[in-house]
């Protein structure tokens, strides 16, 4: 009850918050969608680095170091640590350049102009869309399964058939229309501005969490001595092709669009440096926590010494929310809920804007011209089709369930595996059209047939001739885009002159 | 710091990052940090110390440029 008390009292913050800066929104969809580009370093970093944290880097992190142990982050987060910020450096700077010389609003436009192709645009769309969808997917599923960990036997008349416990359905729902309100209240302005203050609220009640159950199980050391010794190491858990191969994994920072429109909020392209050097650190701190929990979780015992903390068999989902909902306080297990619902919807937030300028720029605006319709209609575009993917989403959420990491890697590998479309674009002056939809194409259906080869998510350890699918993926796209634009006609002098104006 | 510098920088973190050498080492720091794990604490430390060294020596000079052009505009 406490915890749910909690949880509420926080949503509530966040729909002043909404509110407010919804009082400082200008009414223009060029406000709505990239802030009117007047976002300091700060809040660009809090920003960027909240909406790369999501359920898959608490939820899913602690569950897969309970299942694999400590290598979950050597092979996903120290690698996060390097490769997101070269993604920043190498593709988010120049694309801000880019965006902000010729007005870019989205990926899309990008891509249309760089490509001299307009159908490119109506290619890329369903599949940026569709590949967002699981990402929205694993935010909601990590909110519900957490919110059903620490909530059970709260509110057993309520809801019996979940034991008590608030059903993930009821947090879903609540969570999605939190976050609907504000950032229909102010756009990505009101996004940023969510995104600051729930970073730092998920920073602190991690670390809260992390000192709460440590000292429950008898201190640090207490607790890494009960722990699985062979999840204390990489042997036997991971091979070295995969752990080599995850490393493909973070490139999808480079192709996500949320963080293209993130990235075009920027005020100069000096307020990237903070994010840089600042992101590897705040991976880390976010990180550690959720791994040393899902790794005592591994022989976390009750206090009778004889129960194990989390019953065999468990769903990797809910650790985090056991761990949290059995060994901490009532009023520290709602902190701690919070911080973890901050962490998820300071993802859902960026995403539900991204989708929604994706559809209004690329597809409505494109279609029927820029004089269409007015900015108000713009935005009430934008909104409608927001809801509709939301409704989509939320509709997948009730069907099976999958592993919340699991999903987010195959969400990632899709977008990883473009990423030599975005790199070719902003480096390679003889990238074609013809190459273009080729890289687009062929990465899209090597992703589905291998997505469907592995029961579409269920089998969390399916692999490609050892390796993870995201490397065939990548190499799949990288290679179309070489050859066949070797083999067709480079792209027009204008263009060149235009994306090649300055070296990047 | 020519741009050569900064490629060999990345690819030498990245060699570090594979870790062959902690691989089956379940030895506990301090009682508390599995060295696997301290040691990719370590590398990311080592990442942002590397970012702040580009950003310090190598940023891009065409984005200054940019800037002051957007500025007199």
């Amino acid at each position: 009850m406490t915890q749910a008390l909690i949880v509420v009292v926080y949503l509530i913050l966040l729909l002043v918050l909404g509110y407010i800066s919804s009082r400082l929104f200008r009414g223009n969809s060029n406000d709505y969608f990239v802030a009117s580009r007047s976002i300091g370093p700060l809040v660009l970093f809090m920003s960027i680095f909240g909406t790369t944290m999501t359920a898959f880097a608490m939820v899913g992190s602690t569950g897969e170091s309970y299942r694999v142990g400590i290598a979950t982050y050597g092979k996903v987060a120290s690698s996060s640590a390097l490769i997101h910020s070269a993604c920043f450096f190498l593709v988010g700077l120049p694309l801000w350049a880019l965006g902000k010389r010729n007005g870019f609003h989205t990926q899309i436009e990008f891509f249309r102009a760089r490509f001299e192709s307009s159908n490119l645009g109506y290619l890329l769309f369903p599949i940026l869309v569709g590949l967002i969808i699981p990402y929205l997917l694993v935010g909601l599923m990590g909110a519900g399964s957490v919110m059903q960990g620490v909530t059970r036997g709260a509110f057993p008349e309520i809801f019996t058939s979940t034991g008590g416990a608030v059903p993930p359905w009821l947090t879903m729902l609540v969570i999605s229309c939190v976050v609907l309100y504000y950032i229909f209240a102010g756009g990505v302005r009101s996004a940023a501005w969510a995104n600051t203050f729930q970073t730092c609220v998920f920073i602190v009640m991690g670390f809260i969490a992390f000192v709460t159950i440590s000292s429950k199980m008898g201190g640090m050391q207490a607790a890494s001595a009960m722990a699985d010794p062979g999840k204390a190491v990489r042997a036997g858990n991971l091979t070295e092709m995969q752990f080599l191969s995850y490393c493909f994994i973070p490139l999808s920072v480079g192709m996500f669009p949320h963080l293209f429109q993130n990235c075009l909020t920027a005020k100069s392209a000096k307020s990237f440096r903070l994010t840089l050097v600042a992101h590897p650190i705040a991976i880390m701190i976010t990180w550690i926590p959720c791994i040393l929990i899902g790794l005592w979780a591994t022989g976390a015992v009750m206090p009778d010494g004889m129960t194990p903390v989390i019953p065999e068999g468990t769903s990797p989902n809910a650790v985090l929310g056991m761990m949290v909902g059995k060994l901490a306080t009532p009023i520290i297990g709602g902190l701690v809920t919070a911080g973890i619902m901050a962490a998820i919807m300071s993802s859902l937030d960026s995403q539900f804007v991204a989708v929604g300028t994706m559809f209004t720029k690329d597809i409505v605006v494109h279609f029927f011209g820029v004089d269409r319709f007015s900015e108000k209609q713009k935005v009430l575009l934008a909104r409608v089709f927001i809801c509709t993917i939301v409704f989509v989403t939320y509709l997948f959420t009730l069907a099976e369930p999958r592993s919340v990491f699991s999903l987010g890697i195959w969400c990632f590998s899709g977008f990883a595996g473009l990423f030599p479309l975005v790199f070719a674009a902003i480096y390679w002056r003889r990238a074609t059209k013809v190459g273009a939809y080729a890289a687009v194409i062929g990465s899209a259906i090597t992703w589905f047939i291998l997505f469907r080869n592995s029961d579409y998510g269920a089998n969390g350890s399916y692999l490609v001739g050892g390796v993870m699918p995201v490397a065939v993926i990548f190499l799949t796209c990288a290679i179309c885009m070489v050859v066949v634009s070797l083999f067709t006609l480079a792209p027009s002098q204008d263009t060149l002159d235009k994306f090649f104006k300055r070296k990047p | 710091m020519s741009k050569e510098v900064v490629i060999t920088f990345m690819l030498v973190l990245f060699v570090l990052h594979q870790d062959f050498w902690f691989r089956d080492d379940a030895t506990l720091i301090l009682g508390i940090l599995p060295i696997g794990l301290a040691y990719h604490m370590a590398f990311t430390a080592l990442a942002a110390t590397a970012w702040l060294v580009i950003v310090r020596f190598a940023w891009p000079k065409y984005l200054e440029e940019e800037e002051n052009e957007g500025n007199e505009q």
